[in-house]
């Protein structure tokens, strides 16, 4: 899957998490803008791993600060 | 005592009370006397006693396992054993409720870690699967999770760990000396000791003073002695402590009679509680900690005053220590409390939910 098709993918997947309706952009971080809390990462997370089929580590989604870097993150992962 | 006022503990991890066991205190006096104050040294150097011997052989014996390792606090012990099994390129897939200790030894070992939703099988199993071929894996269990004093489905998860490959350590702190027909743990309970590659335990709760350790019965264990720093870069317990640890472990061998009046404590005061109207981690009775869920942090507090009040301590555990936020008073009995004093803790905290306007 090509990034645009991944981003796609992914802004379905936020939506239900995105609780204050905030704009996303590829800016848009998510402890800062979205304020995701440790378990809202998790259950993001799972989701995007299981619609993806990969594995996002612990130690890969501390790199991960804002929308854009998760996308590129999932197209490389999906290799 | 506490404020000049008789007070219950209900908070301490002293579950099969041998903090004040006659045979105990004697064995670490004789040792105070005999072998001094500490070792002023590493195990690997100075610091191995016949003491530190006797305690593991006392751990072999317990778990019936081929091995035993004995760290200066449970927290270096799952810091060093996770850390020096799991190292960079490897997986660790762990329960994301995990104690501190645990993601700490995941941390330093630079493995990737992967968290799956707590006690979720099916999660756990996903995420197994994902692993990239050729990579070493790692699942990391507790046997009882401590805040909301509820216990692991080993028996499946340990199973899906093995089809997958995986090696399995477990965390038994809160579940030794009191779960499992020989007190061995909630994976002894369950039938599933034998497929555990790692236990780990600590002195420091049914065992009644301090230090860690992990049981095994890999072939090659007795290397990890020499490569495993938190176990080299450290001083050896001193040999009072390892004297009270061998012999309080050795009681616990035949402690049938005082696991089951702990179990009928928790039973009944579970049973209590939730006749008054409280709100438990737990459906059942799982373990020796009760869970009573408070509505808020301010009402939570202010109930902790009140049993204190009553002459009754409790733990108070408040996010961000707790899972999904909630504050809870964390009740964790003993096998010398009597069953009358069960019925007095009921009361009091019929009395301070009362007052509090919890129930």
């Amino acid at each position: 899957m090509d990034r645009a098709a991944t981003a796609a993918k992914i802004a379905a997947l936020i939506e239900p998490f995105n609780k204050k309706g905030v704009e996303v952009t590829d800016t848009t971080t998510f402890a800062g803008d979205l304020e995701f809390d440790s378990l809202t990462v998790m259950d993001f997370v799972a989701e995007i791993e299981d619609a993806f089929d990969i594995i996002i580590s612990m130690n890969q989604q501390a790199e991960i600060e804002n929308y854009g870097q998760l996308i590129d993150a999932v197209t490389k992962l999906q290799g | 005592m506490c404020n000049g006022r008789e007070t219950i503990l209900l908070g301490t991890y002293n579950y099969m009370g041998m903090t004040f066991d006659p045979d105990v205190i004697e064995a670490g006096k004789q040792a105070l006397d005999d072998f001094g104050s500490g070792t002023t040294g590493s195990r690997v150097l100075n610091g191995t006693y016949a003491g530190h011997r006797a305690v593991e052989e006392a751990l072999k014996e317990f778990y019936a396992m081929d091995h035993a390792m004995v760290f200066s606090t449970g927290y270096q012990a799952n810091l060093g054993i996770i850390s020096t099994i799991a190292g960079k390129g490897d997986y660790i897939v762990l329960d994301i409720d995990s104690h501190a200790s645990i993601w700490d030894g995941c941390k330093m070992g630079d493995a990737e870690v992967v968290p799956f939703k707590h006690n979720d099988i099916v999660a756990m199993e996903k995420r197994l699967k994902r692993i990239p071929e050729g990579a070493g894996k790692l699942v990391v269990l507790e046997g009882v999770y401590s805040m909301l004093g509820d216990i692991a489905p080993l028996k499946e998860m340990i199973r899906v760990a093995k089809e997958n490959g995986a090696m399995v350590l477990v965390d038994e702190a809160h579940s030794m000396g009191f779960i499992g027909p020989n007190g061995r743990g909630v994976a002894e309970d369950q039938g599933v000791l034998d497929d555990v590659d790692f236990v780990i335990g600590t002195f420091s709760k049914s065992v009644g003073t301090v230090g860690g350790f992990c049981v095994s019965n890999h072939p090659k264990f007795e290397i990890m002695r020499l490569v495993c720093r938190p176990h080299v870069f450290t001083a050896s317990l001193p040999p009072s402590v390892v004297a009270t640890a061998c012999t309080s472990i050795r009681k616990l061998m035949h402690a049938g009679n005082k696991r089951a009046h702990l179990w009928e404590n928790s039973k009944t005061l579970h049973k209590g509680l939730r006749d008054k109207g409280f709100q438990l981690g737990t459906e059942e009775p799982q373990s020796a900690i009760i869970a009573v869920i408070m509505p808020d942090l301010e009402r939570g507090a202010a109930m902790w005053e009140a049993l204190l009040h009553e002459g009754l301590y409790v733990n108070l555990a408040r996010p961000p220590a707790t899972p999904a936020g909630m504050t809870l008073l964390r009740c964790s009995l003993c096998a010398e409390h009597s069953a009358e004093q069960v019925q007095t803790i009921i009361g009091m905290f019929e009395r301070a939910g009362k007052t509090v306007g919890i129930i």
